[in-house]
């Protein structure tokens, strides 16, 4: 579904990113792990078009990417909840949602997506008319992955979805993320520095250092590797 | 008291004007961070659309007369956005210090280009609305006073209305909170920054206009002091806030129309923009806005 080949992005002098490959099947759960610093948020913000590499080509549903803009991106099906959730804090949970709707005019899959996610986050329909500054912080995830999925998209990018927030929430969230994958059949990127978390729910997964892939593999048989362990679960 | 009336009368229509003057800084200050200095001679060229249009219609019929505003608005929408797209778009992610400069660039380019092409000699603005006076009590309604108050209001709610009614201005409001979030649910952050200069634009070119009426001799730095004054009153009313623009601008026209009353007339300029200094030393963002923290 989507394929990136020797991609490398640059701020200025600074490398963030050395020419990384993956690929991702359709259907999955994927996870990027690694440190601060590795590359994960670069690797989605070029992957979204917010950023532009320097080398490589990226591929997504069979069509190149590499250079369209972000909108048009969103538009092609690839959806991206960004660090620190970026909800419109100003706007009402409802605008933010219909924000999220920005490119379908469909209004019956647009009627369709709203009542999934009301049904996955319940808590947003209660608070449709709150500003969504005023959301808690596991709230405004919830908020930011509706809003993503009222995109329709076929491809969803998560980073860091457990940042800030509740740990009892954390659970919530990821039981969501799994049972968004496996009952609308969206494939799932995800960024996490909890590597735990992320191993347990994805199936295959790829460990960034400084700007490289040095490890990937199923993410049960990474669960159990030694190295990963001492560096990444804590021993 | 009845002088006191006539005076809060001619107050609120020159603050009207005001503020639909400042709602453009505002927007785009809004959506792009940056004060468009070059706004007031937008306001400018308003005018003499008006005037060039208005030798066009019967004068004094009210049909001539909005049309007139109306073919300005559209005529300086698309300056604006011509604007914007020529000298700001190219330096979108370049310092906010560098579009200042272009700005300013464009607004001298714009008040010589009138010089050469309008004259640098006032003109006469054209009757286009129709003029009468009432009398109400000791009270004296001109139509032209009607006209602006009329229109300012109408323009204000139609504003209202797009804002915070319609998907291109949320999106414009969501481009103002957070662009790069825009962008990632597919909105053409352009588009919408151009669709702001034009909206803001439309609102200059009225504005100039309904100055032309009430002050009928127009030249092409006509737009110079009442631009700083409604960049005041966006400031006054917390830039970037849309309903502190219009409150700004009525506050700011108020003020100065009584000062310019009173036996102080003469300092009425220095008086403005003492009340912005004051309001700046308590309320920094203004009196409708507030500082946002950012929740990560």
């Amino acid at each position: 579904m989507l394929h990136v080949a020797d991609l490398s992005v640059a701020y200025g002098a600074i490398s963030a990113l050395a020419g990384i490959s993956f690929t991702i099947e359709s259907g999955a759960i994927v996870t990027l792990i690694g440190g601060n610093g590795a590359g994960k948020t670069t690797t989605l913000r070029t992957l979204s078009g917010l950023l532009r590499p320097s080398t490589g080509k990226i591929t997504f549903l069979g069509e190149e990417i590499t250079a369209t803009q972000p909108h048009q991106i969103v538009a092609r099906g690839l959806s991206h909840v960004p660090e620190g959730r970026m909800i419109f804090a100003n706007l009402t949970v409802e605008e933010n949602l219909a924000m999220g709707a920005y490119l379908q005019t469909d209004a019956t899959l647009n009627a369709k997506n709203r009542a999934y996610v009301f049904s996955i986050f319940p808590r947003l329909q209660e608070r449709l008319q709150q500003t969504a500054g005023t959301l808690s912080g596991g709230e405004q995830q919830m908020l930011a992955i509706g809003r993503a999925l009222m995109s329709n998209p076929k491809f969803l990018m998560l980073d860091e979805p457990s940042l800030g927030i509740a740990p009892r929430l954390i659970t919530t969230i990821f039981e969501k993320i799994v049972e968004i994958n496996r009952e609308r059949g969206i494939t799932i990127l995800l960024v996490e520095q909890n590597a735990h978390l992320a191993l347990e729910v994805s199936r295959y997964a790829y460990v960034l250092e400084t700007g490289r892939i040095v490890m990937q593999g199923p993410s049960h048989q990474l669960r159990h590797d030694p190295l990963l362990k001492a560096t990444y679960l804590g021993g | 008291m009845s002088e006191f009336l006539q005076q809060l009368l001619n107050g609120l229509s020159l603050g009207a004007i005001y503020a639909l003057i400042a709602l453009g800084y505002t927007m785009v200050y809004g959506v792009l961070r940056f004060i468009n200095f070059a706004h007031s001679d937008v306001f400018m060229v308003g005018a003499y659309l008006g005037y060039y249009l208005g030798k066009l219609v019967p004068p004094g019929t009210l049909w001539g007369g909005l049309f007139v505003l109306f073919a300005a608005m559209i005529g300086c929408a698309g300056l604006g956005m011509l604007i914007e797209r020529l000298a700001y778009r190219p330096l979108r992610g370049a310092a906010t210090l560098n579009v200042l400069i272009t700005a300013i660039g464009v607004s001298l380019l714009l008040e010589y280009s009138g010089q050469r092409f309008f004259g640098a000699a006032p003109r006469v603005f054209p009757p286009i609305f129709p003029e009468r006076n009432f009398q109400l009590g000791a009270l004296i309604i001109s139509t032209n006073q009607l006209v602006v108050i009329g229109v300012a209001v109408l323009l204000m709610l139609g504003l209202q209305f797009i804002v915070y009614r319609t998907k291109i201005g949320t999106a414009m409001r969501a481009v103002s909170q957070n662009p790069k979030a825009a962008q990632l649910v597919g909105v053409n952050n352009d588009v919408v920054i151009s669709f702001t200069f034009g909206l803001g634009s439309a609102l200059a070119a009225a504005g100039g206009i309904l100055y032309a009426l009430n002050y009928p001799s127009i030249d092409p730095l006509m737009g110079v002091m009442p631009g700083l004054k409604a960049f005041v009153a966006a400031v006054l009313g917390g830039i970037g806030n849309i309903p502190g623009a219009a409150l700004g601008g009525l506050i700011l026209g108020t003020v100065e129309t009584f000062i310019g009353g009173s036996q102080w007339s003469t300092y009425k300029d220095a008086i403005a923009f003492a009340i912005l200094i004051i309001i700046l030393l308590f309320r920094p963002a203004g009196l409708l806005g507030r500082f946002t923290a950012e929740k990560v």
